[in-house]
């Protein structure tokens, strides 16, 4: 194992072995895997060289029978056990769901997120997204012929935290190694910033499946900064179609549908609503299971009438992410349409209206936001240069907050925040020697918590006993680079750590997840053992390289004696690396790790000292 | 969502101010454009994405250096929190000096603001409304000139802090008018 031969002492863009990084769009409606080759980033196909993997899972009693196209083609026969559009799922409770006594599924009644009870068990929506993306991850190895090191996989900008947990959650089920977890039109807006040399705010539609996301972002050289991010999570494509499924059984005066017949209609429906893309009238006609038939045409127009409250409603949160951006929209340069259900007329009518302008259409609707993730996940995974990079900035789409009394919603960190950001606030108790204190996290902008998503309720306990108001109680909030939230609590006063009891309120516990992966190893024999092994490798190697980078570029930073230690540690790391001991590769692993803390804090600021330098003596005096 | 109870201590000098961490001297007239150079500087060498192979606890300073540069940079950037900061930096909160009486013209102005808000959005005049915006946001920038004397020209922290104080009354009416055009274009 070539383990140090990366790059020479001092030379630290030397080049190195290409990373395998894929972008992953985990869609509505449809997902794709895409990479870059050659420079140029591209979808990976099936053997079939279909590009798209519809997103369908269907069950059988031995588990997964098929995902995508195979799975799509049982739709109608068994409804119940094939599950479409899951995304609408994710990080969702029974009542927040649209629409739910129209659908086959039979689900689970249960707090938090909700379940669904298919012919293989009953299984959350985080398993069967992971399904999907284990598919897409095959792919991608068989064509790139490697493991991969990472994923990017995108989400809707305006995913909250429950939702944006849940896909990382897949994602570890599914056996990726998540680079980033990036907001779908900001992949959009890489794509075709890149490819246009694109400078100045632009504005990105995306009009998906199941969601519908307007970001407005800044393009400079080398910068791509989101201003402001909107949305509706529960818009897209599937509500037109089901427009369109209503209008039908209204005109046809169609008694009420079985499931196998309504799933067969709504295919019809959809259909259609492709067809009217490039035609004024489309017909429509099926012969359903009761022996009915039906023949009906629709209209453009008709069409047009049936749906135009949903089109205004993505024009809402258009003008409010406009205004949060502090931007009028004689100041949007060009409006990027992403997703496929962009194709419709009306959109691209109302679109242009609005701002003014012809939207721009050229990239492919279905593939940008792909085609943009494995962009991204190339430069996250060090195969670009420094110098031929960019810096994306992203937002927070939602206010995350506490409950204060009265029900009432406390905004800790206001919507459209650049992340990471951290924010604290402190409380007291109201009672003497009281020892506990509950704690709700909610997500969004109405005033009522009960308006707002709930995100965890916790406790604090064991806080030392105190006169009412004496405690001091920090809780900071801490929202990373995907996105997603943790909370610390400590009491200040005595410096008690605080124990935290947490209740997701639609997420997955960690307990679940890792109940989950067990299940997997058990069912997946030796392989996993194998891939988990091989995974701890390419982590250690990754941390090897990462310390002799280090080591090569501020070696002055660290004493003689902390430099023996910290290269007894990599050699401790590379002795057990070629062995197949997992264990010892964890330890070694975590204790190059704790030796390379204080290292890599004294090169942060060594870095930061350096970049301010650059500045002149008038700015300093 | 992840909940932890033992937060990361690091060496790093998180506390240092917001001027310190680009460099700036401690004053309220800033170059914006400077700023916005020397926060892309900072943050092109410590965002996560910068150090997404690296060690863990390089990723977690990364991202703690980025919290911290991004706090540093919406504060200064913005005028009025940058003000409430130098104010804050000086020993002043200007949060606790709320008991301090506000000029009574300048409170019979704002409830007359505040009902001219409550009309016009009832009326459902939006262009009304953004014209009133305008209006605020005009008087505020005279304002700003206002607070650039007293921190900078002639420091009189008092008189900031009256100033400051007022201008989060219009600050609260932009955000009250926003509210209000929100509902009426929903």
């Amino acid at each position: 194992m070539a383990l140090l031969q990366i790059s020479e002492p001092g030379e630290a863009t030397a080049p190195h072995q290409h990373r395998l990084a894929v972008g992953i769009d985990l869609g509505t409606t449809n997902s794709l895997v895409a990479t870059v080759r050659s420079g140029m980033p591209l979808v990976l196909s099936d053997e079939l060289g279909r590009p798209l993997l519809p997103s369908v899972v269907h069950y059988a009693a031995q588990g997964v029978q098929s995902v995508g196209y195979e799975a799509q083609a049982q739709q109608a026969l068994d409804p119940k056990n094939t599950i479409l559009s899951i995304k609408r799922f994710m990080g969702r409770g029974v009542k927040d769901i649209a629409h739910i006594e129209g659908m086959p599924y039979d689900f689970v009644d249960a707090e938090g997120m909700v379940r669904l009870r298919t012919a293989a068990g009953v299984k959350t929506p985080v398993e069967i997204s992971a399904e999907i993306l284990r598919v897409l991850c095959e792919r991608a190895e068989a064509s790139l012929g490697g493991m991969l090191t990472g994923a990017v996989i995108t989400v809707p900008a305006y995913f909250d935290d429950a939702q944006r947990q849940a896909t990382k959650d897949a994602a570890r089920l599914a056996g990726l190694n998540v680079l980033r977890l990036l907001n779908e039109p900001t992949a959009a807006a890489i794509a075709y910033g890149l490819d246009n040399s694109a400078e100045g705010i632009y504005a990105v539609y995306d009009l998906g499946g199941g969601t519908f996301d307007i970001s407005i972002l800044r393009l400079s050289k080398g910068i791509f900064e989101v201003l402001a991010t909107g949305g509706d999570t529960s818009l897209g494509g599937d509500d037109f179609d089901q427009r369109v499924f209503c209008w039908i059984i209204e005109e046809a005066k169609l008694a009420p549908l079985s499931h196998s017949d309504a799933r067969l209609l709504q295919m019809r429906a959809r259909e259609a609503k492709e067809y009217l893309t490039y035609h004024g009238e489309a017909p429509i006609t099926v012969k359903l299971g009761s022996g009915e038939y039906v023949d009906v045409r629709l209209t453009s127009e008709v069409f047009t009438e049936i749906t135009h409250n949903l089109v205004h409603k993505t024009l809402s949160p258009t003008r409010k992410a406009l205004r949060d951006a502090g931007l009028s929209i004689e100041e949007v340069k060009g409006v990027v349409m992403v997703g496929g259900a962009t194709r419709m007329p009306q959109i691209q009518h109302a679109v242009g209206e609005f701002f003014k302008q012809e939207p721009l259409n050229n990239l492919d609707p279905d593939k940008v936001v792909a085609l943009g993730a494995a962009t991204q996940a190339n430069l996250l995974a060090g195969n670009r240069a420094t110098g031929d990079d960019w810096l994306l900035l992203d937002v927070i789409p939602l206010s995350l907050g506490l409950e204060m009394m009265g029900g009432l919603s406390e905004k800790i960190i206001p919507r459209n925040s650049t992340i990471p950001i951290a924010r604290a606030q402190e409380f007291t108790t109201f009672k003497d020697g009281q020892t506990a204190m509950a704690i709700h996290v909610v997500q969004g902008e109405r005033e009522l918590v009960s308006d707002c998503r709930s995100l965890a309720r916790f406790e604090l306990r064991g806080i030392p006993p105190m006169a009412a108001g004496a405690a001091r109680i920090r809780v900071t909030f801490q929202v990373d680079a995907d996105g997603l939230l943790s909370v610390t609590a400590r009491e200040q006063v005595t410096g008690h750590e605080a124990r935290i009891e947490v209740k997701p309120s639609y997420g997955l516990s960690d307990d679940e997840i890792t109940g989950m992966l067990k299940d997997g190893f058990v069912h997946a024999s030796q392989d996993a053992f194998r891939r988990a092994l091989r995974e701890a490798q390419v982590e250690a190697q990754r941390l090897l390289e990462a310390t002799h980078t280090a080591l090569s570029e501020d070696p002055q930073l660290l004493s003689t004696l902390e430099r023996a230690h910290i290269d007894s540690c990599v050699g401790k790391l590379q002795a057990v690396l070629v062995g197949d001991d997992r264990r010892a590769i964890d330890a070694a692993l975590s204790a190059l790790n704790q030796a390379t803390v204080e290292f890599a804090s004294r090169r942060m600021n060594h870095s930061v000292q350096r970049a301010l330098s650059g500045k002149t003596i008038a700015e300093i005096s | 969502m992840t909940l932890s109870t033992a937060p990361t201590e690091m060496s790093n000098d998180f506390t240092q101010d917001h001027y310190t961490l680009f460099g700036l001297p401690r004053r309220y007239a800033i170059d914006p454009a400077e700023l916005e150079r020397l926060y892309r500087e900072v943050l092109t060498r410590v965002h996560p994405d910068k150090h997404i192979s690296r060690s863990d606890a390089e990723q977690r300073l990364a991202m703690q250096w980025s919290t911290q540069a991004n706090e540093a940079y919406q504060t200064l950037r913005r005028p009025l929190q940058r003000a409430q900061y130098l104010l804050h930096l000086a020993g002043i909160d200007v949060q606790l000096e709320s008991n301090t009486a506000m000029p009574t013209e300048f409170l019979a102005q704002q409830m007359e603001w505040r009902e001219a808000v409550e009309e016009t959005s009832s009326a459902g005049d939006i262009r009304a409304l953004e014209q009133m915006r305008r209006r605020i946001e005009q008087e505020m920038s005279e304002q700003y000139r206002q607070l650039e004397i007293q921190l900078d020209v002639e420091p009189d922290h008092l008189a900031a802090c009256a100033t400051v104080r007022q201008m989060m009354f219009q600050e609260k009416l932009l955000h009250e008018i926003d509210d209000a055009l929100e509902t009426l274009e929903a």
